[in-house]
């Protein structure tokens, strides 16, 4: 055993916290109680999005919407529960880096939608576009 | 450690860096963040990364999820009952790992080896199904060159794959340096590092399964 603990020193992480937070031996029921929370609406969303996908009850073309709104709460519950994410005074560098990459992903997906569609809307069908090079 | 607690005192109208959370290592007063906050970040923005690359492939997907050349259309391809399993596995999978982060921190050779056995079997059953969509995909002609809808889900979930394949490996790392090392300072900072990989890709699936499967089987 004594290779496994080296001081309890060692485990006192009480004074600073990062995504992915250990619990120090104190908190372990306090940390097993974040989990479990995490994981009941963790599968709650998941339920409630496939139960979206086969429903009739959601008019037809909000169901897509729908989803994504379930899919983005549920990655705040993940970064929340999980990562441990907070906004803490020493966790505030990882609350602005997420910010940045969520930035970062919405420029490139909505971006790359929006520019495609458009082009794909402008252009000339291939089929025509054959007959004009004739 | 003991000494940062001198710092927690409230001073009225104190300068930047010198109030109430100046005991906070990272603000300047209480000198630089410790190693493990550090450790923390910087894979924290290698995750930040990876995410970003990940929305690369959402968007080519995006883009091509309509251009299916004449062959299967998602609605054909997808099987909500094996993603249902297999979203099962993963956030299963996710919430073991947390659990065995507990285990670490209760410095529990038994519990700790428990958890990530189970992590890493849900995640290996995970793989497995993935494996088993991808094969029967390939046997009834809908391969990734079949059509430009086809190659954009293959890399897009394909790349997830081999993420978690990867991770499964890191997790059996983990598990023999536990084992042969025990929980030294920087054993459990690697841990840190991989538990907060295991959740980032469970993300990235919550993603992947709402947004190309149901939405796929709805539109």
């Amino acid at each position: 055993m004594s290779r496994q603990t080296e001081s309890a020193e060692e485990f006192a992480f009480a004074d600073d916290s990062a995504p992915g937070d250990e619990a120090s031996t104190a908190d372990i029921a306090r940390g097993l109680r974040g989990y479990l929370v995490g994981l009941f609406l963790a599968v709650l969303l998941t339920a409630l999005s496939f139960w979206a996908a086969g429903t009739h009850l959601i008019y037809g073309p909000a169901i897509p919407i729908a989803i994504a709104a379930l899919a983005f709460a549920q990655m705040g519950v993940h970064l929340v529960f999980f990562l441990h994410i907070t906004t803490a005074p020493d966790n505030t560098n990882n609350a602005m880096a997420l910010a940045f990459g969520v930035l970062i992903c919405v420029i490139i997906v909505f971006g790359s939608a929006w520019i495609m569609f458009h082009l794909n809307h402008n252009l000339m069908p291939m089929n025509q576009l054959l007959q004009v090079q004739r | 450690m003991s000494g940062y607690s001198a710092y927690s005192t409230t001073v009225d109208a104190a300068p930047l860096g010198y109030g109430e959370h100046a005991g906070a290592r990272g603000h300047g007063a209480g000198g630089p963040a410790s190693a493990r906050i550090v450790i923390g970040y910087g894979f924290w923005i290698f995750l930040l990364s990876d995410f970003v690359m990940f929305s690369c492939f959402f968007a080519a997907y995006a883009v091509l999820a309509g251009q299916t050349a004449g062959g299967p259309t998602a609605r054909q391809v997808f099987d909500p009952g094996s993603v249902a399993i297999e979203t099962a596995c993963l956030l299963l999978s996710s919430f073991v790992c947390g659990l065995a982060t507990l285990a670490v921190a209760g410095a529990s050779q038994l519990w700790t080896h428990v958890a990530l056995l189970v992590s890493g079997l849900f995640g290996f059953v995970f793989v497995l199904l993935e494996a088993r969509e991808f094969a029967g995909l390939v046997e009834m002609g809908a391969g990734p060159q079949r059509s430009a809808f086809l190659t954009a889900f293959f890399t897009l979930v394909g790349c997830h794959g081999l993420h978690v394949s990867l991770g499964l490996l890191w997790l059996g790392t983990m598990m023999a340096q536990f084992y042969a090392k025990g929980f030294r300072r920087n054993i459990r900072h690697r841990f840190l590092c991989f538990s907060l990989f295991w959740h980032a890709l469970d993300i990235i699936w919550v993603a992947i399964f709402s947004l190309v499967y149901l939405v796929g089987t709805v539109l």
